[in-house]
């Protein structure tokens, strides 16, 4: 409760923890606004019915809010007429990311008739909002506003994916994702295997606990595993231990 | 949305462009070319003539039967291989997954003609103000979102005319974007004055994509953009990222390790959609090679390590370059190595 995740991945692509969130979280009953930026609805759907849950029938009840990024900027630019009083949510690409918040906090907050346990923010991912000209303090702004009332007001978990790149160039995304990195809770961090391609292992990932945020004299704990994808699955070992050695 | 790195002279990945652009005529469906630097009219009456099926399979399989007859001899030194499948260098005549294209030969105009297609050539548009004003991006790349965003909803790509007969899909060809031609400055500096237009045009570009049934390939000269964030920024909006590295002019033309081939193909990222695992081949080592009639891409075999003549700047070179084909899934191990005792 109230945790904030980084997801983050490196010379691979994190997003199967995002697919195993979403269904994680829908199928424990909480309310969800997913803000996806990357992928259309149609591609989560399909791959979370292979994990067991019905995105559409999830939204029907109310119990995820999607914010579908590619369609809504489409919408905005080619969109016939505006809707008086209901401003899209990406209207940040003229301005700042408040009316992002805005969109995030009003899906959020219970109603009336809601019984969902726990709300959860789950973003799709950050660095893509650099890509459209946000500025990174913005970003950073947008994410401690996101953590300051999903997570301590209304006691959710927000679990956010980043990309980043050892030796890379991009200084905006690493400044975000660096300084993302100092006020998680937990890290999940997805890494390519630093020898090289491998059929069997796909990855490794890293488990960093920030147990050092809440205690001063604590240490992270950090675990680490390897990981291969399936098409309904992602089976976890310990490294060096993968099936294919065994 | 396929995204093609362009090689130093931009000769093979035109190859690559008109290759796709042809595949869409013989398949029937409709294209759209848009291009800043060749008039798009030009571009397709210079794509390549379609193989007849029969001289090509015909070919391949009096090759392939050549080669099969060396294998049969059971292996008295590599023994331990033998019992590895045999690697097919080239795609066999089995796998008859699109077709294939004679390079030296135009495709014939009435074959051009049977299929619908719209250009959009940048210097000819009309210079008025895209109603995008919600957006500061590039005049040039928003006119062309604007176009392409046109014909997707007139043609009904979008599943707008459901009346309409059967649906098809639509071919999106842009040529060399992010070039000075299109008045973007991303490849004239570092700091480039609006690097935010290259990445919203793509994003939109993915948004449109992704509503319609349509399926694009842009070329980006990748030599010339210095500022390497745009890079990761745009490889991350893209679904498939190749590049293409020819060896002209650089000094691998002449190492003889390469002198079957005449470039490599880097493939950066590979699609990964509608499912949690993604179509990864074996090998990440492509080299690419333009005989006369065809144009193939192959693994890149190294030829044995027969002379010791071979010295050893090249060997490093071939490391060095085996850390660049990293990427998504990292580098493969070049077999062949020189052993250091």
């Amino acid at each position: 409760q109230g945790q904030f995740t980084l997801l983050r991945d490196t010379r691979t692509d994190g997003s199967f923890l995002v697919h195993h969130f979403l269904s994680f979280y829908l199928r424990a009953g909480c309310k969800v606004c997913f803000v996806a930026l990357l992928q259309s609805f149609s591609h989560y759907s399909i791959v979370a019915q292979k994990l067991g849950v019905n995105l559409a029938a999830a939204k029907e009840r109310g119990q995820l809010v999607f914010l579908e990024g590619l369609k809504s900027c489409l919408d905005l630019l080619f969109g016939v007429e505006e809707q008086p009083g209901q401003p899209s949510p990406l209207q940040f690409l003229s301005s700042d990311l408040r009316a992002l918040f805005d969109f995030v906090r009003a899906s959020l907050t219970p109603g009336d008739g809601d019984s969902w346990k726990g709300p959860v923010l789950l973003v799709d991912d950050l660095s893509v909002l650099l890509s459209l000209g946000a500025a990174p303090v913005a970003v950073l702004d947008f994410m401690h506003y996101c953590r300051m009332s999903v997570c301590c007001q209304l006691k959710g978990n927000v679990v956010v994916l980043v990309h980043s790149n050892e030796d890379s160039e991009d200084e905006e995304n690493e400044l975000v994702v660096n300084s993302l990195c100092h006020h998680s809770d937990l890290i999940l961090w997805a890494e390519g295997l630093a020898t090289g391609f491998c059929k069997d292992v796909h990855g490794q990932i890293k488990i960093i606990k920030r147990l050092s945020l809440w205690k001063a004299a604590e240490q992270d704990q950090v675990q680490i595993y390897q990981y291969k994808i399936q098409d309904r699955n992602v089976t976890f070992f310990a490294r060096g231990l993968s099936a294919a050695v065994l | 949305l396929v995204f093609t790195e362009e090689d130093k002279y931009g000769l093979y990945s035109n190859l690559l462009f008109k290759f796709f652009l042809a595949e869409g005529i013989v398949c029937g469906h409709d294209l759209f070319v848009a291009s800043a630097k060749e008039h798009p009219d030009n571009i397709l009456k210079e794509l390549p003539a379609p193989l007849l099926d029969d001289t090509y399979g015909k070919e391949l399989g009096d090759e392939a039967a050549a080669k099969s007859e060396d294998f049969q001899d059971s292996m008295k030194i590599a023994w331990r291989y033998q019992n590895l499948p045999k690697i097919e260098a080239s795609p066999t005549t089995y796998t008859k997954f699109g077709h294939y294209y004679d390079v030296s030969k135009k495709m014939s105009p009435e074959l051009c003609q049977s299929v619908k297609w719209h250009s959009f050539y940048l210097h000819e548009e009309l210079s008025f103000e895209p109603k995008m004003k919600a957006w500061n991006m590039n005049s040039g790349y928003a006119r062309l979102l604007q176009s392409i965003q046109r014909i997707i909803s007139q043609e009904g790509f979008d599943g707008s005319h459901p009346q309409k007969k059967p649906r098809n899909i639509l071919r999106i060809g842009i040529q060399s974007l992010g070039s000075v031609l299109w008045g973007d400055d991303v490849c004239c500096g570092d700091t480039p004055e609006d690097p935010h237009s290259l990445t919203k045009f793509l994003y939109v570009l993915r948004g449109l994509l992704r509503k319609s049934l349509s399926a694009c390939i842009i070329t980006v000269p990748a030599h010339l953009i210095q500022n390497k964030a745009i890079m990761e920024r745009v490889t991350n909006l893209s679904d498939m990222v190749v590049g293409l590295e020819s060896f002209i002019g650089s000094e691998r033309e002449t190492n003889p390790l390469y002198k079957d081939y005449h470039g490599l193909v880097h493939v950066h990222q590979i699609p990964r959609l509608n499912s949690l695992i993604c179509d990864v081949s074996d090998t990440k080592d492509l080299a690419f090679r333009l005989k006369r009639k065809l144009f193939t891409i192959e693994r890149l075999h190294l030829p044995p390590d027969l002379s010791d003549t071979v010295s050893r700047a090249s060997k490093q070179d071939l490391a060095g370059s085996a850390k660049l084909l990293s990427s998504g899934c990292g580098a493969m191990a070049i077999g062949k190595k020189h052993l250091d005792f």
